[in-house]
């Protein structure tokens, strides 16, 4: 059988007596638990601040609780139950956002979650993994749940483009390919468009880097930091609002260690998507591989020679 | 807890609200809500709550979580009249060294959850009482809950999943003073009828004169009979009890007196009622 994210939290939850699992109504992923776990799953019901209460009182009694809901409404409705309750004391419950950025697809602006990593990384103690794609999330998902810390995950489906390196640790990104002329950071949805426009670009006899970053908090500094200092253009890329994400991060860890760099921020610039199925999404948006690789192409071509 | 009779709960509740005058001056303190709920935070810890200073960690203790969280001048009096921390410690109200602020945390021994931020403590004690019940135990969640906190969405939501998962082992208290920060409740947002309201939310209700002993003995006898779902008392209060120069005043909700004033108000408690303060001599600061 195939590994799914739901079989996943079976088997961990199977292992572990303290998991239990909550959703605020948002079932999509995880449609079989209820039969098979019993009082273990509890859905509150559409009450997004009771789901986030509840899984801190739940914490308190040494639970370790994994609440779903739509990554739009789990992060901003009960923005400061998350901060107040699990943020102040640090405790040990995961919030799972389904359908995050692009992902939302048709559901139009209400439902875009775009500023996600922004205010899930501000509260101090979260932190925060964004997974590729499914087998990502599925490598990365047991040492995130068991972590005594409050984690934010973004949640995602998308099959895999590759294989992807087993060797999962908190704060250090995956490799992809190594290269001295392009850096290309990416996390989530969007890694699937960055990889194969690095491939683009390989093809076109660039030495491109690309680093999937998996946690965004805490971020693989030394990693960012070393593309920063090797290349001459480093890409960032990302569905969510340009501010408070990864082009944030970097310009963050850049300033704070002194570093400049070149750089293109490939996200949303200050509005939301046009509301359409994934593919067309990315067509209009320009998030198409061959989209992305042109802009990386031609800003890449327009650095001045020195 | 030991039971205390009649008259030791009134000695310890006397002395809980001196505790609670001393801590009104140097900087301050939400005075008329902390003594309003005095009794009942008296009441509960001495004839109601499974919980002592010996057993803060034990996980079949109960649980009482103060929600609106200002009043916890009175949380904090009553847990060191009982010993969960030395009395002398009070004296540290304010202080940055100690953690006695006018929010309620963790740090304080007998303190089970933070809280200040109105309407949150009713969905961690539903966190609390479902694992309680997923474990098997048989000790009880009581949250305290401000009559303005009801204003808050997240308690209603919360009573419609309390009573969705039936959690029988929930108990919510209401400090029915019938102010909130500025006003009246019922001339700002009014919730009469109240009892109505909780029992159309799931909840057995029943409405009790929050400083009579005896009274609030027959209000929680009812936790002894079954129910579907959390049981709700409302607790009939006076803000500033105990000081009838500030009783029921919508000014007297945050109070910092000088030092004269706080000797005046404290032997206005202990009935002298040549002490009393009119309130021109009461500055409101």
């Amino acid at each position: 059988m195939t590994a799914t994210y739901e079989t996943a939290l079976q088997t961990l939850v199977a292992q572990d007596p303290r998991l239990m699992i909550l959703t605020a109504e948002n079932r999509a992923a995880i449609r079989g638990l209820p039969q098979i776990l019993g009082p273990r799953f509890v859905d509150t019901g559409i009450t997004e601040q009771t789901l986030i209460g509840m899984s801190a009182g739940l914490a308190l009694r040494g639970r370790l609780p994994v609440a779903h809901a739509l990554a739009a409404f789990l992060t901003m409705r009960p923005f400061e139950f998350i901060r107040t309750d699990i943020g102040i004391p640090g405790l040990p419950v995961k919030l799972v956002g389904a359908v995050p950025g692009i992902l939302s697809e048709a559901n139009g602006p209400t439902h875009q979650a775009l500023e996600d990593v922004a205010l899930m990384r501000g509260i101090p103690h979260l932190r925060v993994f964004c997974p590729a794609d499914l087998e990502d999330l599925l490598i990365g998902l047991p040492e995130v749940l068991l972590n005594p810390a409050p984690w934010y995950i973004r949640y995602t489906d998308r099959p895999a483009v590759l294989r992807h390196d087993r060797r999962f640790e908190i704060g250090k990104a995956e490799m992809i390919c190594e290269g001295q002329d392009i850096g290309v950071l990416v996390y989530g949805a969007l890694f699937r468009e960055a990889y194969e426009a690095t491939m683009r670009l390989r093809e076109a006899g660039l030495s491109v880097q690309l680093l999937n970053l998996r946690t965004l908090k805490p971020i693989d500094e030394a990693a960012v930091l070393e593309t920063a200092l090797r290349t001459r253009l480093v890409v960032t890329i990302e569905d969510h609002f340009q501010t408070g994400g990864l082009f944030t991060l970097l310009a963050e860890l850049l300033l704070r260690h002194r570093v400049t760099a070149r750089t293109l921020s490939i996200a949303f610039p200050g509005r939301w998507f046009t509301p359409a199925l994934l593919s067309d999404v990315l067509r209009v948006e320009g998030l198409r591989a061959e989209q992305i690789a042109e802009r990386i192409s031609s800003t890449f071509h327009a650095i001045p020679t020195s | 807890m030991s039971s205390l009779s009649p008259a030791d709960l009134h000695d310890l509740a006397r002395r809980v609200r001196g505790h609670v005058i001393r801590m009104a001056t140097g900087g301050g303190c939400f005075l008329g809500a902390s003594l309003s709920c005095a009794d009942l935070l008296v009441y509960l810890y001495a004839r109601v709550l499974r919980v002592s200073p010996l057993r803060l960690q034990d996980p079949a203790r109960d649980y009482l979580l103060l929600s609106k969280g200002h009043d916890v001048p009175a949380l904090y009096g009553t847990l060191a009249e009982l010993g969960f921390f030395p009395v002398g410690r009070l004296r540290h109200h304010l202080r940055p060294e100690d953690a006695l602020y006018w929010h309620p945390n963790r740090k304080l021994p007998g303190v089970e959850f933070h809280s200040g931020s109105l309407g949150h403590l009713l969905s961690v004690g539903i966190g609390i009482a479902y694992d309680i019940r997923l474990s098997g135990g048989h000790n009880r969640v009581f949250v305290l809950l401000g009559d303005g906190e009801l204003n808050e969405g997240s308690i209603w939501e919360g009573l419609l999943v309390a009573r969705a998962l039936g959690l029988a082992n929930l108990v919510i208290v209401i400090d029915r003073n019938e102010f909130q920060a500025n006003a009246r409740t019922e001339a700002l947002v009014p919730l009469e009828p109240l009892d109505a309201k909780l029992d159309a939310f799931g909840c057995r209700t029943v409405t009790v004169d929050g400083h009579d002993f005896a009274a609030l003995d027959g209000a929680f006898g009812l936790l002894a009979e079954p129910r579907p779902g959390p049981l709700a008392i409302i607790a009939r209060t006076v803000r500033g009890k105990g000081l009838p120069s500030i009783e029921a005043r919508a000014d007297r909700w945050f109070c910092n007196f000088s030092p004269t004033e706080i000797a005046a108000l404290l032997r206005e408690l202990e009935g002298d009622s040549q002490a009393r303060l009119t309130s021109e001599e009461l500055v409101v600061r």
